[in-house]
C-alpha cells in the first residue's frame, strides 16, 4: 500500500498529548484546495464570462442570447440525442442488468459482463467511432446503412454502446437491493409474476431506473469525443460549436459564445444531476 | 436448482411431485431469458470489437493476415507527428501519476471526512460528483487560464493531471464510498485508538487495508479514465494517447495500428478489472 | 380443542379450519438431503411448532408447504385438496418471514391490504379489513406509517396483520421472532398465540428456540438432519423425551451412569423409574433433569459425609426466580436448578447432600457419561 506523503497528512494525525493540534478540518485543506483551484475556479471563469460582454463589462442580455435560433437549434439536437440515447441506453441496460443479477452472485457471467461493462462505458471517444467506421463506414464490414448518417440515428447508436454498459453499473446495484422476501411475500399472498413486477418490483426500481437515465442523459450531453471522431454528423450539437467556437480565430466575440454555450450545458446537466441525486437518495433508502 | 437422484423415489408416493416443480418450471424460464439477453447483447458489442481486430490484423492485400498493426505500436511514426509510442507513454504516464495523486488526495481524505469531520460529508459528496455536472468540455473553457499559467511551469502534456485527477473525481469516489460503507468504520477505529494507536496509524493501517479492493476499483477506474480520455488534452492542444490517435486518423484513415492500439488498451483494462473482481471475492469467502 | 375447529379470520365468517397433512416429503439440495421422507399432519386449528438446530429442515418443510420451493417426492393436503403441484400464490396461506418482507414503499395499511387489492376487492373494503385486522394486532394507529418508521416488533405485527387479511386457511411463521429483543420477543410470542387462538386457525410455527416452542405450541415437533425425532405435546417433549437427542436439545440434562434392575434405574443410591419400562437390564446413562435434583435435609457433616449424592458446590448461576448450582460430587459433576431462596443460601465451597425426584428418566446404553458426542448445555 503506498504511503501518503507526510507534507498532505501532517496536518492531521493529532498526537495524543499535544495541546496546539489543529481542529479537525484542516486535514481536508489539501482535498478542497485542489478541488476549488482545478473546478471551481474554472466553473467560475465560465459563469462569470458568459455574462460579459468582449471588452470585460457585465452584459447580462447575453443570456437572451441562449433564445437565439441558431444557438436554440444545437441545444435542442443536443437534447434530442441525448433523449434518445438515454432512453435506449436505460430501457436496454436495465434488461441486461436484470439478466446479470438474477445469476449467480459470483458466477463467471457476471463477473464477465460486469468487466466488460467497467470498460466499454468509458469507451466512448475516438476509439469507439473508429470500430464503428469500420462496421458501418465505407470500407466497413456490414453493407452501407444509409440511415445510419442521418442524424441522430447513427450516432445514437454509437452512444448506445457506451450508455448501455453505463446504465448496467448504475442500475445493477438497484436490482441486487431487491429482497427476495419481497418476492416471497407477494407470491404468498397471491401475486403472479406481473402483478409483483406491477406493484412491487416496478415502484421499487422506479428511482434507480430513472436516476439511471438521468445519468444517461448527463453522459450523453458531455461526450464530445465520440462526435468529433464521427465527422458527419459534426455541425448539429453544442459540444462541437463550442469547440468550433475556441478553436475559431475569429476575434474575442468567440470566446464569450463559448462561454454561453458552456453555461448552456452546465445548466442543462446540473439540473439533470440534481434529479439524479434525489431520485438516489430515495432508491438508496428502500434498497440498502 | 438440484440435480435430482433416483435416491429418494418411492413407489409408494402417489401425486410424487417430480423434479419439475413450479418452481424449477420458472428457474428454466428465467435460465432462458438470460441466455436470449446475453448472446444479443453479446453480438452487439462484440461486432465492432471483432470489425476492429479484424481490421487490425489486415494484411497488405485484402484477404490476407498480418500481425504489422500490432508490431506497428512500438515503432509507428505518421508523418509530422511525434511516435504513436511517445504518446502510449505519456498517457501511462499520467495514468500513473493521475492514480497517485487520487490516492494521496481523496484516500485520506475520505477516511479523515468520516471518522472525524462528518458534517463535511455531505459538502464531500457534492464535490465529487460536481465533475459529472460539468461536461469536460464546459470545463476546458474555464480551464484555459489556468493552464496558461501552469504552462509557466511545464509544457509536457503530463501537466493534464491536474485536471484528470478532478475529472475521474465521481468515478473514484463512488467505489471508496461503496468500500467505506462495507466496514465499521466508527467501531474499528475506536477499537484502535483504544489500543493507543494515533489517527495516522488508524487510517494508514486499520482503515485503508480494509478498503483494499474499493482502493484497487478507484483506481482503476481512474485509470481508464485517463486512457479513454480525448476532449480536454485536445482542446488543451496538448497530445496523448487519443488525441494521438485522432490525428493519425485524420491523416491515414485506416491504419491498422488505430484499431490494434485501440484493441490493446481496451483489452488490458478489461483483464484488469476481471483479475480486481477475482481478488476481492477470494478474499471475502475466506473471512 | 373443540370437535369442529373454526377459523374466524374476520367478523362476520367463519369456516371449518383446515387439516394439513405432508406425506413422505423429501427435498435434497445435491447431496444434502434436507428433508427425508416427514410425515406430519396438523389437526385443524391446531399450532405446532417446529424445533431443532440450523439445518435440520423445519425452514424446508415450511417452505415446501407453502410452495417456495419444490418437494423431490411426497404430497401436501390441504383440507382434503391435494396442492402438490399447485404454484405459491394459488395456495391460499398466509406466511410470516423472519425479517425484511414488508414492502418499503407502501404504509402498513396498504402492505395489509395488498393481498386483498392482488384479489379485487374494492378499496372501501380493502380498507375496512385492513383496520380490522391492524386492530386485531393493535397497530391501527400506525395504518399511514412507513415500515422503515415502526420498530422490528411493530414490522412483524404489521406482518401478522397481513398475512391473515387474506383469510388464508394456514397460517405459517418462520422463526417470526429470532431478529427481535429478547423482551419484545416474549410478548409477541404470546400476542401471536393469543391471536391464533381467537382466529382458530391451523398454524405450523418454525423456530431454534426451545423455550417458544414450548410455551405457545399444541404440538412440538422436535427435528433433526431432516426426521422428526418426536411429536408430542410441549409437557411430554420436556418430560419423556423420546430420544437423547431431543432430551438434550430440549431442556438441560445431567448424565448420570446408572444401572437398571427390573424396570427400574438406580442411579447414585435413588431408585428412579423408567420412561420405557421394559428396558433390560444393564449399565445406562441416565438423563436427569436439573430440576429434579433438590437438597437434601442439611444433615451435619460428619453424617453427611460420604454418601454418593455427596459434594461440593462448585458455581452458583443466579437466573431470576431460580438458580442453577453445579456441584462437584467427586466423580462427576451435577448441575441443580433451585428456588433462588434455597440457593442463596450457599456459597461455593458449600458441602450439600442432593436428592433426585422420582421422575422417570430416559436411559441410553453404555456406560461412561462422558462418551456421548453431545455436550451438557443444549
Amino acid at each position: 500500500m503506498a504511503v501518503a506523503a507526510t507534507t498532505e497528512t501532517g496536518a492531521r494525525p493529532a498526537r495524543a498529548g499535544r495541546r496546539l493540534s489543529a481542529p479537525a478540518w484542516v486535514g481536508t485543506v489539501p482535498f478542497l484546495g485542489y478541488v476549488a483551484i482545478f473546478l471551481l475556479w474554472p466553473t467560475g471563469i465560465v459563469v462569470v464570462d458568459a455574462l460579459k460582454n468582449p471588452n470585460g463589462a457585465w452584459a447580462f442580455s447575453n443570456i437572451t442570447e441562449l433564445g437565439n435560433p441558431l444557438v436554440r437549434g444545437y441545444f435542442i439536437g443536443s437534447f434530442k440525442l441525448c433523449l434518445l440515447s438515454s432512453l435506449l441506453g436505460a430501457v436496454f441496460g436495465a434488461i441486461l442488468a436484470y439478466a446479470v443479477a438474477s445469476g449467480d452472485p459470483d458466477g463467471t457471467v457476471r463477473r464477465l459482463y460486469l468487466a466488460v461493462s467497467g470498460v466499454l462505458a468509458q469507451f466512448g471517444g475516438v476509439t469507439l467511432a473508429f470500430a464503428f467506421l469500420v462496421v458501418i463506414g465505407p470500407v466497413g464490414l456490414l453493407f452501407h446503412a444509409s440511415w445510419f448518417y442521418s442524424f441522430p440515428w447513427g450516432i445514437t447508436v454509437i452512444y448506445a454502446y457506451f450508455q448501455i454498459p453505463l446504465m448496467v453499473l448504475v442500475f445493477l446495484p438497484a436490482i441486487d437491493g431487491l429482497k427476495v422476501q419481497w418476492r416471497e411475500a407477494s407470491e404468498n399472498l397471491g401475486a403472479s409474476a406481473w402483478q409483483y413486477w406491477r406493484h412491487v418490483g416496478g415502484p421499487l426500481l422506479a428511482p434507480a431506473f430513472l436516476g439511471g437515465t438521468l445519468l444517461l442523459f448527463a453522459n450523453a450531453l458531455s461526450a464530445f469525443a465520440t462526435i468529433w471522431a464521427w465527422e458527419n454528423q459534426i455541425a448539429y450539437i453544442v459540444p462541437q460549436q463550442i469547440s468550433i467556437a475556441l478553436s475559431s480565430e475569429v476575434g474575442l466575440s468567440n470566446v464569450n459564445v463559448a462561454d454561453l454555450l458552456a453555461l448552456g450545458m452546465v445548466i442543462m446537466v446540473a439540473i439533470v444531476m440534481t434529479g439524479y441525486a434525489l431520485l438516489q437518495r430515495r432508491a438508496a433508502r428502500w434498497l440498502r | 436448482m438440484a440435480a435430482v437422484t433416483a435416491l429418494s423415489e418411492t413407489p409408494a408416493a402417489e401425486s410424487a411431485g417430480r423434479p419439475r416443480g413450479m418452481q424449477a418450471r420458472r428457474r428454466r424460464r428465467l435460465n432462458l431469458f438470460r441466455y436470449v439477453v446475453f448472446t444479443v447483447f453479446g453480438l452487439f458489442f462484440l461486432v465492432p470489437l471483432l470489425a476492429m481486430a479484424r481490421f487490425s490484423l489486415e494484411g497488405a492485400t485484402l484477404g490476407t493476415w498480418s500481425l504489422t498493426a500490432w508490431k506497428q505500436i512500438a515503432s509507428y511514426q505518421g508523418t509530422g507527428v511525434p511516435p504513436l509510442i511517445s504518446s502510449i507513454e505519456i498517457t501511462l504516464e499520467l495514468a500513473v501519476i493521475t492514480c497517485a495523486v487520487m490516492l494521496v488526495l481523496l484516500v485520506p481524505t475520505m477516511i479523515w471526512v468520516r471518522l472525524r469531520v462528518r458534517w463535511l460529508a455531505r459538502t464531500m459528496e457534492f464535490l465529487c460528483l460536481l465533475p459529472l455536472t460539468i461536461p469536460a468540455i464546459a470545463l476546458v473553457v474555464g480551464l484555459g487560464q489556468i493552464y496558461n499559467r501552469l504552462q509557466h511551469f511545464s509544457l509536457s502534456a503530463l501537466m493534464l493531471f491536474w485536471v484528470y485527477v478532478i475529472l475521474a473525481l465521481p468515478y473514484a469516489y463512488q467505489a471508496l464510498s461503496a468500500g467505506l460503507s462495507a466496514i465499521d468504520v466508527e467501531t474499528l477505529s475506536e477499537a484502535a485508538r483504544s489500543l493507543g494507536a494515533s489517527w495516522f496509524t488508524v487510517m494508514m493501517r486499520v482503515i485503508a487495508p480494509n478498503m483494499r479492493q474499493a482502493i484497487l476499483n478507484a483506481l482503476l477506474l481512474t485509470a481508464s479514465l485517463v486512457l479513454g480520455e480525448f476532449t480536454i488534452a485536445f482542446l488543451l492542444l496538448y497530445n496523448n494517447l487519443q488525441v494521438e490517435l485522432y490525428s493519425i486518423s485524420r491523416n491515414t484513415p485506416n491504419a491498422g495500428v488505430l484499431f490494434s492500439t485501440s484493441l490493446a488498451a481496451l483489452l488490458l483494462t478489461f483483464v484488469l478489472l476481471l483479475i480486481l473482481s477475482y481478488a476481492g471475492r477470494r478474499r471475502r469467502g475466506r473471512g | 380443542m373443540t370437535s369442529s375447529p373454526v377459523t374466524r379470520t374476520s367478523a362476520d365468517t367463519a369456516r371449518a379450519a383446515v387439516e394439513v397433512r405432508l406425506e413422505g416429503l423429501s427435498r435434497h439440495y445435491g447431496p444434502v438431503v434436507a428433508l427425508d421422507h416427514l410425515d406430519l399432519t396438523l389437526q385443524p386449528g391446531e399450532l405446532i411448532a417446529l424445533l431443532g438446530p440450523s439445518g435440520c429442515g423445519k425452514t424446508t418443510t415450511l417452505r415446501l408447504l407453502a410452495g417456495l420451493e419444490d418437494a423431490d417426492t411426497g404430497r401436501i393436503t390441504v383440507g382434503g385438496r391435494d396442492l402438490t403441484r399447485v404454484s405459491a400464490a394459488k395456495r391460499d396461506m398466509g406466511m410470516v418471514f423472519q425479517a425484511y418482507s414488508l414492502f418499503p414503499h407502501m404504509t402498513v395499511r396498504q402492505n395489509v391490504a395488498f393481498g386483498l387489492r392482488l384479489r379485487k376487492v374494492s378499496a372501501a373494503q380493502r380498507d375496512k379489513r385492513a383496520i380490522e385486522m391492524l386492530d386485531l394486532v393493535g397497530l391501527s394507529t400506525q395504518a399511514d406509517r412507513y415500515p422503515h418508521q415502526l420498530s422490528g416488533g411493530q414490522q412483524q405485527r404489521v406482518a401478522l396483520a397481513r398475512a391473515l387479511a387474506i383469510e388464508p386457511q394456514v397460517l405459517l411463521l418462520d422463526e417470526p421472532l429470532s431478529a427481535l429483543d429478547a423482551k419484545v420477543r416474549a410478548q409477541l410470542r404470546d400476542e401471536i398465540r393469543r391471536i391464533q387462538l381467537d382466529v382458530g386457525i391451523t398454524t405450523l410455527f418454525v423456530t431454534h428456540d426451545q423455550e417458544e416452542a414450548l410455551a405457545i405450541a399444541d404440538r412440538v415437533g422436535v427435528m433433526r438432519e431432516g426426521r422428526l425425532e418426536q411429536l408430542a405435546p410441549p409437557t411430554e417433549v420436556y418430560s419423556r423425551p423420546a430420544t437423547s437427542f431431543v432430551a438434550e436439545f430440549v431442556g438441560l440434562s445431567n448424565r448420570l451412569a446408572g444401572e437398571v434392575r427390573g424396570g427400574e434405574v438406580i442411579v447414585r443410591g435413588c431408585k428412579l423409574p423408567l420412561v420405557e419400562r421394559d428396558t433390560p437390564d444393564g449399565q445406562v446413562v441416565a438423563l436427569v433433569r436439573p430440576e429434579a435434583v433438590s437438597l437434601a435435609s442439611n444433615a451435619p457433616e460428619s453424617e453427611a459425609g460420604s454418601g454418593p449424592l455427596t459434594g461440593t458446590v462448585i458455581a452458583i448461576t443466579f437466573l431470576g426466580a431460580t438458580s442453577r448450582v453445579t456441584v462437584d460430587l467427586g466423580d462427576t459433576r451435577v448441575m441443580a436448578q433451585l428456588p433462588t431462596s434455597e440457593a442463596s443460601a450457599l456459597t461455593a465451597g458449600s458441602r450439600v447432600v442432593l436428592a433426585i425426584r422420582p421422575d422417570p428418566v430416559l436411559v441410553s446404553a453404555g456406560a461412561d457419561p462422558a462418551a456421548a458426542a453431545a455436550g451438557e448445555e443444549a
